[in-house]
Order: C-alpha cells, then sequence, then structure tokens
C-alpha cells in the first residue's frame, strides 16, 4: 500500500501548476471566458503542442503517453485550481474515456490520433429534459442502411458549440431506461447538426445545445455494442465523474489559500482578521472539506485506473465516482461560499476572483449530478437490496 | 499510488484472521464486539483473560520491536492487524493503555530498570494502566494541571498530590502514568513531571463517575501523598511535558482502519434496521445513509494517505484532519440511527435504564467530539498549524 503521489506524479502536478500560474492567470481567464469560443486558441496550442497533456492518459499505440488516471487526475486538480478556460475537460475527460471505454479499434485508430494531435472533441447524452443517468436520453436513432438516422436535442453539452468532434448517445424507438441505448462518434459540421451556444452563469465552463434532425451515420460511425452500450457509457460517464471531481478539488483548495491569504492581511480593531476565533474555525472546516476531498479524489483516480485496465478493483468505480462527486460538489460549494463570507464585502465585487470560484462550484455540481443525485445512487446500491431480517 | 497489500502482508493477514478464528471462540465467543467505547467497563474479567490469550499467541504489542518482546510489525501489519481484529470482532483491548502509551513512552525514554520493570508485565497482558493527565482545571489547557509531586528526602520517594479527571479504566488498573507538577513555582507546560505509579495505596482513591449512559467507564482519581520510588519518574523532573507529548505522537493511525471496521459495523446496522423497519424508502433518511457511507469510505482512503506519509517531521494535513473529521462523523451517525429507529429508538431493552447497541453509540457519541482534543481545539489546532494563522492569546 502506497497511497500518495510517486515522485513522477508529483512532478506532473508541480509542472501543470507552473504552467497554469503563468498561462491562466486572472486577467487570462477573464480574457478567455467571455468570448463565445470560451478559450484562447493560443493556449490550447500550447497546451496540446508543447504540454502534451491531452495525451496523458491514451496508450502509446495511439500516439499518447500511455499514463494514467492518477497523472491525468494531478493535472485536472490544477486546471481547477486556476478555472482554467478549455476544451481540455470534454476532449480528454469525455470524448477521450468515451473512445477508450466504446470505440471500436477501427475508431481508436482514427480518432484518438486526432485528439493527440490537438482537435476537440466532446460527448453529449443528456437531452431537453435534463439528467444524467440513463433516463436524461432521449435523442432517438432508428436504423437506416448499415448506420442510423438521429433527432433530437441534446442540452448542456460542455463545448458542443466550437468541439471538432462529437461522441452521442442516442436510443432505439419506444425503448426507456437502459434499454436500447447505442453510441455513436461523427464530426461535428455532419449535416442536420444546429448547435447553439448556450450562455452560463459560469463563464469559465461553455455548454450548448445540439439540434440533430434527420442526422444519417453510417456503420463505421457506430461504437461498441449498439443498442445495449448503456453499461459502457455508464463506465464512461463515472469515469468522467472522477475528473470533475478533481477540478471541483482543485478549486476547493484555491477558496481556502485565497481566504487564508485575504484573512492574514486584512486589519480590523487593529489585528489581522485572522486571529479571530470565529474566522479560523470557518478557515478550519474548510481545511478538512479539502482535505476529505483529496482523499476521495485520489482514492477514485487509483480504482479509475484499475478500470481502465480491467483489474479486480475497478469493479467499485460506480461506486467511488459517487462518493466523490457528492463530497466534492457539496464541499467546494460550502467553500466557495464560506469565502466570499471570509472576504467580507469584496468577496461580493467582479473585481476579486473568488467569485468565478463561487460559479464553477455551481456548474461543476450541477453537471453529472449533484451530491443529492449521487447519494441516492449509493442509497441504491446500499439499501435496495434483500431486507435482512 | 497503489492501494493493495503487498502478498507477504497478505500472508500475515491470512495468519492473523486463521488464529483469530481458532482462539476467539469458546469462552471468549461472549466477548466478540464487546468492550469497546461505550461499552469498556463490560466483562472486564473475561476481558483480562483475553489479553493473556492474546499474548499466548504472540499478538500482544505487535508494534513493538522485538528486543522488546514485541513482533516489530511494520505499519503495513499493524494496520492489517488491527483490520483483521476488529472484522473478527475481537473485544475492546483492555490493555491498550498499557501497549499503545505506556510502553512505546518508556521505549522511547524510560530507564533500563523501568523497561525491565514494566515492559514484560504490559506484553504478557498481566498489567493493566491507566492515564493520569486531565484534571477538572486541566482539560483542554492540559498544560494547566495543577497536581504536584514533591520529592521527600527522608524517605527518597515522591509524594503525590492532587486530582486526575477523565480517567478510564481506573479502578481496573493496576498502574498510573500520571503528569504532576515537580516545580510548585512553575506554570504552564515547564516545571512537569511523568510519573509510574502503582494503584494499590492508601494515598489513592478512585470514585467512579456516572455518565449520561447510566454507565461509568470513567473515574475521578485522588492522590493524597500517594507515593512513588525516585526511579519511577520517566525523565528528569521538567521533562513531563516532552515525555507526555512525545507519547501523543505514537499512536501513528495504524489502529484508524481498525476504528473503522468498527463503525461500518454500526453502519450495517443501521442498514439492516432501516431495511428491515421501512425507514430505507424515506428519501430523507437514504440521503443521510448515503452520506454517512460516503463519509465513512473517506475516512478510509484518508487513513491510507495518513498512513502512507509520515516523513519524518513533515505536517501531514490528511493526519490534523482526522480527529475532528472522525468525531463529527460519528457523531452524526448516532443521530442517523436514532432517526432509522423512530419511535422505537426511545424503547429500551429493559429496565432500569438498560441501553441497547444503537441507543448506546449515539450517547457516547456525545463525548467524541470532546475526549482527546475537543472539535472546538481541534480547530484552533488545524487553523494554527496547518494554515498558519495567528495563534489564541493564551493567559
Amino acid at each position: 500500500m502506497e497511497f500518495k503521489f510517486t515522485e513522477q506524479q508529483e512532478m506532473i502536478r508541480d509542472t501543470a501548476d507552473a504552467f497554469l500560474a503563468k498561462s491562466s492567470a486572472s486577467a487570462a481567464v477573464r480574457s478567455a471566458m467571455v468570448s463565445e469560443l470560451g478559450y484562447d486558441p493560443h493556449l490550447w496550442s500550447s497546451i496540446t503542442q508543447e504540454m502534451f497533456w491531452q495525451a496523458i492518459h491514451i496508450p502509446e499505440q495511439y500516439g499518447g503517453m500511455g499514463l494514467g488516471y492518477v497523472e491525468l487526475v494531478a493535472m485536472l486538480e490544477q486546471m481547477g485550481r486556476y478555472l482554467l478556460c478549455s476544451p481540455f475537460y470534454s476532449t480528454v475527460c469525455l470524448a477521450g474515456n468515451a473512445l477508450l471505454v466504446a470505440g471500436t479499434e477501427q475508431q481508436k485508430e482514427k480518432y484518438l490520433p486526432e485528439i493527440v494531435a490537438g482537435s476537440t472533441a466532446t460527448l453529449a447524452y443528456t437531452g431537453a429534459k435534463g439528467g444524467w443517468d440513463a433516463s436524461a436520453i432521449d435523442v432517438v436513432c432508428e436504423p437506416q442502411g448499415d448506420g442510423f438516422v438521429l433527432n433530437g436535442i441534446y442540452r448542456f453539452v460542455p463545448d458542443g458549440h466550437s468541439v471538432d468532434l462529437l461522441v452521442v448517445a442516442a436510443r432505439a424507438p419506444d425503448t426507456q431506461g437502459e434499454a436500447g441505448i447505442s453510441l455513436f462518434v461523427l464530426p461535428a459540421a455532419t449535416e442536420g447538426i444546429t448547435r447553439q451556444w448556450l450562455p452560463t452563469m459560469d463563464q469559465t465552463r461553455k455548454q450548448a445545445q445540439l439540434e440533430f434532425h434527420d442526422v444519417s451515420v453510417d456503420g463505421a460511425s457506430v461504437m461498441q455494442a449498439p443498442g445495449r452500450a448503456w453499461p459502457l457509457l455508464e463506465k464512461i460517464i463515472d469515469l468522467a465523474t472522477v475528473a470533475i471531481s478533481a477540478d471541483q478539488l482543485g478549486g476547493s483548495q484555491k477558496t481556502l489559500d485565497s481566504s487564508v491569504e485575504y484573512l492574514q492581511q486584512r486589519v480590523q480593531f487593529g489585528r489581522v482578521i485572522a486571529s479571530y476565533q470565529a474566522v479560523k474555525h470557518k478557515a478550519a472546516d474548510m481545511m478538512v472539506k479539502v482535505e476529505a476531498s483529496r482523499s476521495a479524489v485520489y482514492y477514485a483516480a487509483c480504482i479509475a485506473d484499475e478500470a481502465l485496465q480491467g483489474e479486480a478493483l475497478g469493479s467499485q468505480l460506480a461506486e467511488v465516482a459517487s462518493i466523490a462527486k457528492a463530497y466534492c460538489s457539496d464541499a467546494y460549494f460550502h467553500n466557495a461560499g464560506s469565502a466570499i463570507q471570509l472576504h467580507g464585502g469584496v468577496g461580493f465585487t467582479a473585481e476579486y476572483d473568488i467569485q468565478l470560484y463561487f460559479k464553477r462550484a455551481k456548474s461543476t455540481e450541477t453537471f453529472l449530478g449533484d451530491g443529492a443525485f449521487h447519494r441516492e445512487r449509493l442509497a441504491c446500491i446500499l439499501l435496495d437490496g434483500e431486507a435482512v431480517a | 499510488m497503489k492501494l493493495s497489500f503487498s502478498v507477504e502482508d497478505e500472508h500475515f493477514r491470512n495468519e492473523v484472521a486463521a488464529w483469530l478464528a481458532d482462539n476467539l471462540c469458546g469462552e471468549f465467543e461472549q466477548i466478540r464486539h464487546r468492550g469497546g467505547p461505550g461499552d469498556e467497563h463490560m466483562f472486564v474479567q473475561e476481558r483480562i483473560a483475553w489479553e493473556r490469550q492474546l499474548y499466548s499467541g504472540g499478538w500482544t504489542c505487535v508494534g513493538w520491536p522485538e528486543e522488546f518482546g514485541g513482533r516489530g510489525a511494520s505499519i503495513e501489519q499493524q494496520v492489517v492487524f488491527h483490520e483483521e481484529y476488529a472484522r473478527a470482532g475481537g473485544p475492546g483491548r483492555i490493555g491498550h493503555i498499557g501497549e499503545t502509551l505506556t510502553g512505546p513512552t518508556i521505549i522511547a525514554f524510560g530507564s533500563d530498570e523501568q523497561k525491565q520493570r514494566f515492559l514484560p508485565g504490559i506484553l504478557r497482558g498481566e498489567q493493566l494502566w491507566c492515564q493520569g493527565y486531565s484534571e477538572p482545571a486541566a482539560g483542554s489547557d492540559l498544560a494547566n494541571i495543577k497536581t504536584k509531586a514533591r520529592f521527600c528526602e527522608e524517605s527518597g520517594q515522591w509524594s503525590i498530590s492532587g486530582q486526575k479527571v477523565w480517567t478510564s479504566l481506573a479502578h481496573e488498573s493496576q498502574f498510573c502514568f500520571v503528569l504532576a507538577r515537580t516545580d510548585s513555582e512553575s506554570v504552564g507546560h515547564r516545571g512537569l513531571g511523568f510519573f509510574l505509579m502503582e494503584m494499590a495505596q492508601p494515598g489513592i482513591e478512585v470514585v467512579p463517575i456516572e455518565q449520561l449512559t447510566g454507565t461509568s467507564e470513567f473515574n475521578e482519581v485522588f492522590f493524597d501523598e500517594a507515593v512513588c520510588g525516585a526511579q519511577d519518574i520517566v525523565g528528569e523532573p521538567g521533562d513531563g511535558w516532552k515525555v507526555a507529548m512525545g507519547l501523543l505522537g505514537f499512536e501513528r493511525g495504524v489502529s484508524t482502519l481498525g476504528q473503522q471496521m468498527l463503525f461500518r459495523n454500526e453502519f450495517d446496522e443501521i442498514v439492516r434496521v432501516a431495511k428491515t423497519n421501512g425507514a430505507a424508502q424515506n428519501s430523507a433518511i437514504r440521503q443521510r445513509i448515503a452520506d454517512a457511507y460516503v463519509g465513512l469510505q473517506i475516512m478510509r482512503a484518508n487513513s491510507m494517505r495518513m498512513l502512507s506519509g509520515g516523513g519524518s517531521g513533515e505536517l501531514q494535513k490528511e493526519a490534523m484532519i482526522y480527529k475532528l473529521y472522525w468525531a463529527t462523523w460519528h457523531r452524526n451517525l448516532g443521530k442517523l440511527a436514532m432517526d432509522v429507529l423512530g419511535s422505537e429508538s426511545e424503547v429500551l431493552e429493559g429496565g432500569p435504564y438498560e441501553l441497547g447497541r444503537l441507543q448506546s453509540m449515539y450517547l457516547f457519541t456525545r463525548s467524541d467530539t470532546i475526549y482527546g482534543g475537543t472539535n472546538q481545539i481541534q480547530r484552533n489546532i488545524i487553523a494554527e498549524r496547518a494554515l498558519g494563522m495567528p495563534r489564541e492569546p493564551r493567559g
């Protein structure tokens, strides 16, 4: 048992920290977030061409670096900490994982090298009525030749308006829940797709609505297990859930660090306000939540690694993903809210960055299911078996 | 990062489990799952016999160095031992103060004579110890102790007078380690001594404290010119604080995974009740049960971090949050247990005041956030040591 970062993992984390401290400082975030694209193409180019982050957990046979999920999570934590505006999460953690888990060999050989080369991608499955489980899928796919024709609307799609490639889930007509699900990979420019940016309260993570009107896809676009792909999609979503929890961990940490720094400077009644116990205890509670989040996320990352390698502990993925997301969502929101309070009046201004974290806390909380959603998912595992006498 | 234990440690796990399966039965069957926090007053004689049984198998003091009779087990193996012990329903260790506090203190700071005199009795499970730290005016502010130690030149002995409180197992123990003031003019953490004292003597009186559970695990201990020999002080007069603080550092969290196994047993019992009485269908209860599970699983991951770190002197944030985290979690679990039981939570197993397991747990958990450093003190420590915020003014 060695539940801590290796030296190489520490180096990856520190490199990400140093790079983002320069390239994703407040001014850069604020400049990127007000654009409809939502990120600086030059920064994305640096990330993909110089840092090569998008390749981190993609196997070497597809041009990637072949490292693990712990390494990926170490970077995602830093991205959350610096509010990075980029299509990294949608490309690597949504579409990249989808291709790794559910792509056919031909699809992996075609699309993973494109992602490694710097093209962008995302995953869409939630339909117009919202939700994050199987019942949220309401785009319909009907067989047509060796492929399908897709009709319907996807909402809340990260970077959906700007990416090059889409992975989408759709269901057979007249199916419900986990039945009848298929996955497809197709260029975003495919005929019949209308993409619309959705302005959002959190401007650092862009969302879009995608309308599919008689979109034809051929057999080469159909991913593994057509008609019964829910278990694959669930695994993809669980991997993405672990990844967003890491972003939340980084944000939680930053809200604490910013608050402590401010408290150490602000003087009232002749003392720095960090010396008041009412304030110290609030900060201590924030640290408890940060460190518990960290334990949850790193543990989940280890399990995600095992799940991607097909190892035994990988069977815990759904559980640890929900544990991490339930805890980190509530922790980030709590910490960001506390941080505004601890900053006092300036916490309410647009000038201080703490408001950006407060908004990202809420948007990441909602995305892929909030704390209550994931607790109910765990309750089903814990409570809905046979009654024990 | 690696979550699994090594092949050697898994062999060790099998060895522990097999021994417990062969020995924790027969006359000891009745003490399985008994004697833990809130239940420490139960089955005392049987648990003393169990200590000796453990010794016969070489399972006391597994973390002590081999030269003092321990197994010299690695941190991982100690974790495995605690996990398997809890999994098997091993009773609350009545010898734990001697094994985890007195012994390591004597090994680290004691004289050769003290090692020879005290370690074998602890090892064999024959000498039980209690801890004389807290006083009526020294709870969170431990350095404010008033108990005085005076060296009497004529008798060549130390004479101790004062009062200790919250002393668990004092009425069952043969020995007590006592923090007392050797310099009567001193204040705070200076001028203290750390004494090893026999309990059976005219100058010591033990008075049980009846708790809100109706039971008495804790005691008041009164010292009225109680004596111990000149050789029974650990370190020099004035070293007491250093010795006492060193003692607090020995625990290192190896028992945390075992503690969590106990928590898991309680959690499983709550789930069993919820499934049986229909509370599992209540959406608010479902959320809280799941939340408790989230908290427990994170506690486990946090312990694994804690055990994997431990570079010398390095500040481990996951260790600093541990007490506040588990105490708060466990207190909430007690409340959850009662809410799952609903109206039945009020009805006792028998009169006049026989609490059921979950009722006892519920009441006892109110002490979790107080003993061993209150939640408020824990927050001060986190804010000051981990976050670097200014220290509280001290009088």
